[in-house]
């Protein structure tokens, strides 16, 4: 029992880095491949596409609103393609499918916990959030309370994670191109630096939801495609799918039920809230609900995104199943190397490219240079989008709220934002630089968790919750983000493994359960002893923010064009 | 909003009403998918083998498959439901709500 509550724990975690990095191997060493020259010819068809529409996007971007939310005039539909976007990242279509491969029913779970927060965004924040803030979620988290103390919280919480999440993609990038590209890593780093720079800088919001859009388009075609292939060398049916696999596979019949996932209750649930959570305390998914028109819009991106995301989830599942029986074992696509000083037998660069490998089967040559670049056009859009969220929370935030109390001119707030994404862009590239050794797998679980532990407590209180102040705002939110680190630092992933001591001192991997309840308690506790004047106006504030968020009176429309 | 508009809006009976609507379909909603995907991770805890067991005998497919795809399936079905009806019946509601406002 103790063995599998461990392998449970481990399985699940290693499930939050796949979504942003495509688990183990790219954080690892890899082993450059020979040039793959489709793939970069189709890469560059990509990145021709996206800056010719950078182009035309930075002809329609002219005032702020339009850079931030690309004026508010995206739809639903487009919008649910964009959040999906995210969501799918290289990571969740490489390690997702990987997982299933190598397990079979496991990385079914796995795909769970990502899909069902969506609905509980959905059923609770999207539409406040939407109806409160203009273009960023500190908007919403100071709408009542005092500017500056909040503000500088809610842009600390947004740089912190931002930054966490650029260097997991990065370093992500850089092994990803090593292995599919055959590129170097600094080349693949500052690479992705520069298109996303010019993405964020000249076509603001508009760009980079088209950029998010298209590679969703492709990647959702791309994963179609391999499904159908595989249901057809399986003559369209499941059982003998299935059955192939199960053949196929060394642990047998055993991948279709649940392996060694039984639950360690604390891990689980603590992931869960972190997944689900995190999800709505992350700054670039809680940017994208300020680019559509109004809550009704809001809401339909939640479902469309919820329906690609998990159409999309079915497909990895197929794509695993099919790299079981089409990929494992056949002449040509597997290698022996040697890990820990044993011979390991796996897939050519590793496990995590099963489904890179199942596209040359199904699709040829050709097919295999489409679907590796667009593992890295996925990059691409998603670090194009923190930079975005990024630079926002510095010119909208610090600068135009904090230091020109809300009194700065447009231009100059455009031009501090610009500054800024330059300023992020040459940070994420030499970190990403700096890190390239590093085991960073623990990184993207430390985003989330810090996300559910600081921003969302923030945000979620001071839309549901009268008696918040500024002090109990900013006293509980630190809390949540200094304990979220301290426990991770202290946790396995980072005092062990990385850190190489001998026990946890820590644990648990994940401290979602506890750094969120710290967050919440110390919250209502500073809040509810604050008996100053300025609490009382601000929870005095509570009914008219109230009526807007439940009506979207007074809400910000989308400008008009 | 002015506190004319405000004051108007918080006695309207219809704001009342939409905010209690609301919200409790919210929880409501919000409590199902909890229970489903809470009640999936419970089951892998304490009876894992159950996940484990054919759909029919002799069958490779296990039951764990079906009920996995209905978890994904149902989140997006709530979802739909949800956003069905807000933005039918919460949406008008609403909408008389702020016309009523700017009288």
């Amino acid at each position: 029992m103790k063995a599998r509550l461990t392998s449970l724990t481990a399985g699940l975690l290693a499930a939050l880095p796949a979504l942003a990095l495509a688990g183990e191997a790219m954080t690892g060493e890899v082993e450059k491949q020979p040039l793959n020259i489709s793939a970069i010819v189709m890469f560059f068809i990509f990145v021709a596409g996206t800056l010719f529409i950078t182009y035309w996007a930075a002809r329609q971007t002219k005032s702020a609103s339009d850079f931030y939310t690309a004026g508010g005039g995206i739809t639903g539909f487009q919008n649910g393609l964009a959040i999906a976007g995210d969501y799918m990242s290289a990571a969740s279509f490489l390690g997702i499918s990987a997982m299933v491969y190598e397990k079979g029913y496991d990385g079914l779970i796995y795909s769970m916990g990502f899909l069902v927060g969506w609905p509980i965004i959905l059923f609770l924040v999207a539409e406040r959030l939407r109806n409160l803030g203009k273009f960023t979620f500190a908007d919403v988290a100071s709408y009542r309370l005092s500017q500056t103390p909040v503000r500088l919280f809610a842009a600390t919480g947004t740089l912190v994670v931002v930054a966490i999440y650029l260097i997991a993609q990065m370093v992500g990038a850089g092994k990803l191109i090593q292995l599919l590209f055959g590129m170097s890593y600094g080349s693949a780093v500052i690479l992705v630096g520069i298109l996303m720079m010019l993405y964020v800088l000249f076509g603001g919001m508009l760009a980079t939801t088209w950029v998010q859009i298209i590679k969703a388009i492709m990647l959702l075609s791309g994963a179609s495609f391999m499904a159908f292939m595989v249901l057809g060398k399986a003559d369209f049916s499941l059982s003998k799918m299935f059955q192939l696999a199960v053949d196929a596979h060394d642990k047998g019949i055993k991948i279709m039920e649940p392996g060694g996932l039984v639950s360690n209750p604390i891990d689980a649930i603590s992931l869960g809230l972190a997944l689900m959570f995190g999800t709505a305390g992350l700054p670039h998914i809680l940017m994208r609900f300020f680019t559509v028109s109004d809550a009704k819009e809001a809401r339909k991106s939640v479902f469309y995104a919820t329906g690609f995301i998990g159409y999309f989830y079915i497909l990895t599942f197929i794509i695993g199943f099919g790299a079981i029986f089409l990929v494992l074992n056949q002449p040509g696509m597997m290698e022996t190397v040697m890990k820990n000083g044993k011979e390991v037998t796996q897939l050519i660069g590793g496990n995590n490219m099963a489904a890179i490998h199942l596209s040359e089967v199904v699709g040829g040559n050709l097919f295999l240079g489409f679907i590796s670049a667009v593992a890295f056009a996925t990059i691409l859009a998603v670090v194009a989008g923190l930079t975005l969220s990024g630079a926002s929370a510095v010119s909208h935030d610090i600068y135009a709220s904090v230091i020109k109390k809300g009194k700065a001119n447009e231009k100059d707030e455009m031009r501090v934002s610009k500054m800024t994404t330059i300023a992020l862009a040459v940070i994420a590239m030499l970190l990403g630089i700096l890190f390239e050794k590093q085991n960073i797998a623990f990184m993207v679980g430390l985003a989330f968790s810090i996300a559910a532990s600081a921003n969302f407590p923030v945000l979620f209180l001071s839309m549901f919750w009268k008696g918040l102040t500024t002090r109990g705002a900013v006293i509980g939110g630190a809390i949540g983000l200094v304990s979220a680190v301290v426990l991770i630092i202290l946790g396995p992933a980072v005092w062990v493994d990385v850190m190489k001591h001998e026990a946890a001192v820590f644990p648990y991997k994940n401290p979602a359960i506890f750094s969120m309840t710290l967050a919440f308690f110390f919250t209502w506790l500073f809040s509810v002893t604050d008996s100053s004047k300025q609490a009382a106006e601000e929870k005095a504030r509570f009914g008219a923010q109230f009526v807007r968020a439940m009506t979207g009176i007074g809400a910000s429309g989308a400008s008009k064009h | 909003m002015n506190e004319d508009v405000l004051k108007k809006v918080q006695s309207n009976p219809k704001f009342i009403e939409l905010v209690h609507k609301k919200t409790s379909y919210g929880w409501k909603m919000s409590i199902i998918m909890l229970v489903i995907y809470y009640g999936f991770i419970l089951t892998l805890a304490f009876d894992p083998t159950l996940l484990g067991t054919p759909i029919a005998a002799g069958s490779v497919i296990t039951i764990g498959i079906p009920i996995g795809v209905f978890i994904i399936v149902s989140a997006f079905l709530l979802t739909g439901i949800y956003v069905r009806k807000a933005n039918s019946e919460f949406d008008t509601l609403n909408q008389q709500i702020v016309e009523e406002a700017r009288k």
